[in-house]
């Protein structure tokens, strides 16, 4: 540990109203999750923005990667018949 | 060339008016140019804390004083948030504040003059917030995404600074003849501060032409100067006061208002450090560093014993 650290960074998720998903923030320096959860609340819930806040150290995130974007998704392009608009129904049909 | 077809492809996005992402790959300059202006940004907004602060004790009312804390804290969080968009470009917090404190890195030139009265408050939250609000709401427009969105943010909360600062100035121009000099005097002395702080003239002003098309810089300094200026000057005549330039008029042909001779000089002196107060707001800053050192470690030891003590049980 270096001599004197700005603390870890923690990816900062707040939850908005109840029954929404929490969404990613921003991120707060802290030296354990509850010091990250009242820095968190202090940085970003100001102006009543959230009900509810999770942190997670930023180190413990993986993310995919942006140069492989284009054929780490392309599975999910040819197969168009996952959406409902793929099948042709008659107009006559109800409910479907 | 790997990197002049990368080169492209960056450039293709940033015109198409999508984001770059930190993992994304970006020229060096982009990157160089970003941290050095975030940064910069950054540093302001917690030096910016200083003048206001010195007035907190003494503001003239309960109202008046719980609004300027949540000023300051307001700007505290915009440091916070800026420092989180430059370290998404590999760079750490501690090595930026030892920028700021070894002079390296520059903050706004604006917050090296001194709040001499109350009315100095509403100078600032008016003219000062005002100006970095013109300037901020097109930075929100920019290419990079974790600036952009701390600039959305901010813009979001910079209204509230802005109204009060104008509230502060028009109660004082309302009030008695002594109440309305101080307001005029404020607003004689931020005045031009807060012109120069919109940064160098377009002619003295380089790299704008990569920079904007990069996205950024979206506007040049001259055109968010002429929109400070154009919606200002209104309000200051509303409430009775001036701006302190004799040569200011509206063009009514070119519907801006056209201003007097800018005092260059003085902002570069200011900038290189010689302004009033430089050497006061590096040193305050520097101070709350080292004696806040103690508090920062003795987290982290407290940190690793309770992490122990959950292991072993």
């Amino acid at each position: 540990m270096s001599q004197d650290s700005q603390w870890p960074v923690w990816e900062v998720f707040l939850q908005a109203n109840p029954g929404i998903s929490h969404k990613h923030v921003g991120n707060v320096h802290a030296a354990d999750a509850e010091m990250a959860i009242q820095n968190a609340r202090d940085v970003y819930t100001r102006r009543s923005e959230g009900i509810s806040i999770w942190v997670v150290p930023a180190n413990a995130i993986s993310a995919s990667s942006p140069e492989d974007q284009g054929a780490f998704f392309e599975p999910s392009n040819d197969k168009p018949y996952r959406h409902p608009t793929f099948y042709k129904i008659p107009d006559g049909v109800k409910y479907l | 060339m790997e990197d002049a077809k990368q080169l492209e492809a960056f450039e293709a996005k940033i015109a198409a008016g999508q984001k770059i992402e930190p993992k994304d790959w970006m020229p060096e300059a982009y990157r160089k140019q970003l941290v050095r202006m975030m940064s910069q940004h950054a540093h302001s907004e917690i030096v910016g804390m200083l003048p206001e602060g010195n007035w907190i004790t003494r503001a003239p009312s309960l109202r008046r004083k719980a609004i300027l804390l949540a000023k300051v804290q307001d700007e505290a969080g915009h440091g916070l948030y800026l420092y989180s968009a430059v370290e998404t470009l590999g760079v750490d917090r501690t090595e930026l504040l030892k920028q700021l404190h070894n002079g390296t890195a520059k903050y706004s030139s604006i917050f090296n003059y001194p709040t001499l009265s109350w009315a100095d408050i509403g100078a600032i939250g008016w003219l000062v917030d005002g100006a970095a609000i013109m300037n901020q709401t097109a930075l929100a427009r920019g290419s990079y995404g974790p600036y952009s969105r701390a600039m959305v943010r901010i813009c979001k909360e910079e209204s509230f600074h802005n109204r009060q600062g104008y509230e502060i100035m028009m109660t004082l121009a309302q009030g008695t003849p002594e109440q309305k000099a101080l307001a005029q005097d404020a607003l004689n002395r931020w005045w031009w501060p807060a012109v120069m702080m919109l940064g160098p003239s377009d002619d003295q002003s380089p790299n704008t032409d990569q920079l904007m098309r990069w996205k950024v810089k979206m506007e040049s300094n001259d055109a968010i100067r002429e929109r400070f200026i154009d919606r200002t000057v209104p309000q200051a005549e509303f409430i009775g006061l001036s701006v302190p330039d004799k040569d200011m008029k509206f063009n009514k042909e070119t519907g801006h208002y056209t201003h007097g001779p800018i005092n260059w000089d003085e902002f570069f002196q200011v900038i290189k450090g010689n302004g009033p107060c430089n050497a006061n707001r590096l040193k305050a800053r520097a101070d709350a560093d080292k004696n806040g050192a103690w508090v920062r470690e003795a987290a982290m030891a407290y940190a690793a014993k309770q992490m122990k003590e959950k292991e072993v049980a």
